[in-house]
């Protein structure tokens, strides 16, 4: 199989345009500090954050079960649930649903399920058009592109390419960029297609297995004015989603729009038990690699994830490389511990897109002990991943003068003096990535050991 | 109480002012202090590579040359923290490691100090001395308020401390992701060095020569004025280089 792009170099790429790559950044920071305040406003912050992830303990230790009582509860209330053990599934799924009610026309709703599960090209290809009707998303569904956030997926964009697409797809004035007037284009855009459509897909935030409801968190309302419109509600939830009690609940909900946006809560959320007289709705469970990952015992818990997306907004990386750079559907720290799970080759660079500094486990409101992850897909991407020769033989080298005192003070006496006398080309050249805008440290004239030896009289 | 000094190997090999500077510090507050000869490195740059079974000659030599203490100090949070997690499992029997700001303040509860340094300073808050040991409070989690390393600094005479505006955000270093990851690792580093500069400072410290070192790369070559120091030598009262 071709090696996909590393992250290296797709992050390069983006720094290239070092003021877009500044503009990200300051961008996703100012989000992480809303984060902050909006945080510190609740005493039992942390509390919350513990509670939030033992919950998830539970659900993971016992979601068999409690998939049963969700799915038992959810067809009492008269839900048709269907289960689908890959995308593939999912998909077809979807299609035999909409081929059964006829449906010509169809809004989605914002879900990163569908779009791991690559539903709008499935339908494209079938022949129809899928509307996203979140406007990040719509942003970039005329752009041709992929989510680059999961939470804010036109985030890439800065408001004058927004305008310039309006522009093309909207008729919009050229050059404008005001947003006010840029949301009003979209509103209209958008509510010839709520009105025309006959389903309406949406993703899961929470499902709740005591009372088979499930929760959909937005802040435009897009959600609601598409399941209330059409005939057909298709909710697809990744089976992880799950939540013990209405009770719980709570907790994720003041966590999440704090953690991903500094809202208190998102503007809407919308609780779904049972379709309306004469309609329908269906709840898709998808597993798609998610048993597996439980299966995984060192990265089981990353199965908690509540999408919030405040891990990509603290993230150093991310924020200088942008969620491209990963080349998955969910990038940033969680998509670097996820991802490999479900394509080791493919995403074999991710877990060593990081400096491992672990912001991203401490901003995490369900406490995922992200950094720790990437730590240990390295430990398996170097023994299972695509072979690294070089790196391997280096390091091994490395493993063997380090583990022989003698011989580390030789290599490091030899390495010492070549430093101190190669002329500059040498030592500053292509194949030193260190040095392409760096300074090695200056050479000193004696080691510590060499200065303990003379200043100490310990003969240890 | 026996200490053992474990100097990190690029420590060893390029900065020994540091680590010099982390000794004499020990040697002031009355500790007695060994620095076995045999040492080498604690193994992380393999295994955060992935490779942590090309690191277990260096876990197992570091286990040895320091099984006859009852503590052992590291002038580097990240160095103290990979071993840790990978060396030291703090059982009964074994000595207890530090990284050297934690040592003085939990340990020596240091009250006093006697240096100074007219200088203006920022402290660079290294991530896994931050994060990984809990040197400070990281800006992510809303608990009360601490700084170990700046608790001590504020013990200098005439030290001016300044605020960054983002004051725990990571260099870029990451061991070989300076490396293999080198556009942003030098993003980063430039960054961080913009922030400083903004506050003006003659002096970026840390408790992490490695972050240092990166950061140190990046200003010789913009031929900065700006010079770095081990948060040790500061504590010791020594003089920025000319
Ligand atoms: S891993 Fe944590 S911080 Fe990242 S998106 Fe998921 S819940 Fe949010």
């Amino acid at each position: 199989m071709k090696a996909a792009p590393t992250h290296a170099a797709a992050a390069a790429e983006f720094l290239k345009d070092s003021e877009r790559s500044h503009w990200h950044d300051e961008t996703l920071w100012h989000v992480r500090s809303k984060r902050d305040v909006s945080a510190q406003k609740i005493p039992e912050w942390e509390q919350l954050r513990t509670l939030a992830s033992q919950i998830k303990d539970h659900v993971l230790s016992n979601l068999d079960n409690l998939l049963l009582q969700f799915e038992k509860k959810a067809q009492a209330n008269g839900i048709e649930v269907l289960w689908a053990k890959d995308a593939q599934e999912h998909n077809e799924h979807v299609l035999r649903i909409l081929e059964e009610n006829q449906v010509k026309q169809l809004v989605k709703s914002k879900s990163i399920l569908t779009e791991e599960c690559g539903l709008n090209h499935f339908l494209e290809d079938k022949g129809y058009d899928v509307v996203d009707t979140d406007l990040g998303e719509r942003i970039i569904q005329f752009n041709k592109q992929v989510p680059s956030h999961i939470v804010m997926p036109a985030i890439h964009l800065k408001k004058k390419e927004i305008g310039d697409i309006f522009h093309e797809h909207l008729g919009t004035d050229a050059g404008a960029d005001d947003p006010k007037y840029l949301t009003e284009a979209a509103r209209q855009h958008l509510r010839q297609k709520f009105i025309q459509a006959h389903a309406a897909i949406t993703g899961v935030n929470f499902g709740i297995a005591e009372t088979g409801g499930f929760v959909v968190c937005t802040n435009e309302g897009n959600a609601d004015m598409g399941t209330h419109l059409a005939d057909i509600h298709i909710a697809c939830m990744g089976i992880e989603k799950l939540i013990p009690r209405a009770a719980d609940l709570g907790v994720y909900l003041r966590l999440l729009a704090r953690s991903a946006t500094g809202q208190s809560i998102t503007n809407y959320t919308s609780h779904f038990h049972r379709p309306r007289k004469g309609k329908k709705m269906y709840l898709i469970l998808v597993d798609n690699g998610r048993t597996k990952q439980l299966g995984r015992e060192d990265f089981r818990n990353s199965l908690k994830c509540i999408r919030c997306g405040a891990c990509m907004n603290t993230c150093p990386i991310y924020r200088r490389s942008s969620g491209f750079s990963y080349n998955s559907t969910v990038p940033g720290p969680i998509g670097s511990i996820l991802s490999p799970g479900m394509d080791l080759n493919k995403h074999s660079t991710l877990p060593f897109a990081s400096t491992l500094c672990g912001s991203c486990s401490d901003v995490c409101p369900v406490k995922i002990n992200i950094h720790e992850q990437l730590y240990k897909w390295r430990q398996v991407i170097t023994k299972e991943g695509p072979p690294q020769v070089s790196k391997r033989w280096a390091m091994r080298f490395g493993g063997q003068v380090m583990s022989k005192p003698r011989l580390f003070e030789l290599m490091g006496k030899m390495a010492r003096k070549s430093l101190s006398i190669s002329p500059r080309g040498f030592v500053y050249n292509s194949f030193n990535a260190w040095g392409k805008h760096r300074e090695l440290p200056e050479v000193p004239k004696e080691t510590f050991k060499d200065w303990y030896r003379k200043n100490r009289n310990h003969d240890k | 109480m026996k200490v053992g000094l474990f100097i990190p190997c690029y420590v060893e090999q390029f900065y020994p002012k540091a680590a010099i500077a982390t000794l004499e510090l020990l040697e002031k507050a009355g500790v007695e202090v060994a620095y076995p000869l045999k040492q080498t490195c604690c193994g992380q740059p393999m295994a955060n590579s992935g490779y942590e079974v090309f690191g277990q000659g260096a876990s197992d030599l570091f286990r040895e040359n320091f099984a006859e203490f009852d503590y052992v100090v590291c002038p580097s949070g990240s160095c103290t923290l990979h071993a840790k997690e990978h060396i030291l499992s703090n059982k009964e029997g074994e000595p207890k490691l530090y990284e050297l700001c934690e040592f003085m303040t939990d340990v020596l509860q240091v009250k006093e100090l006697k240096s100074r340094f007219p200088y203006k300073v920022g402290l660079h808050a290294s991530c896994h001395g931050l994060r990984g040991l809990g040197l400070a409070r990281p800006s992510e989690l809303m608990v009360p308020d601490f700084n170990k390393p700046l608790h001590l600094l504020e013990m200098v005479e005439d030290i001016d401390l300044v605020h960054l505006a983002r004051k725990d955000e990571c260099c870029g270093f990451g061991g070989t992701f300076a490396v293999f990851e080198e556009a942003i690792s030098v993003q980063m580093g430039k960054d961080r060095i913009q922030d400083h500069q903004e506050q003006g400072v003659a002096v970026i410290t840390g408790a992490d020569m490695s972050c240092l070192m990166h950061l140190e790369g990046l200003l010789r070559r913009d031929k900065s004025p700006i010079k770095v120091m081990h948060i040790a030598e500061i504590l010791n009262g020594q003089e920025p280089d000319k």
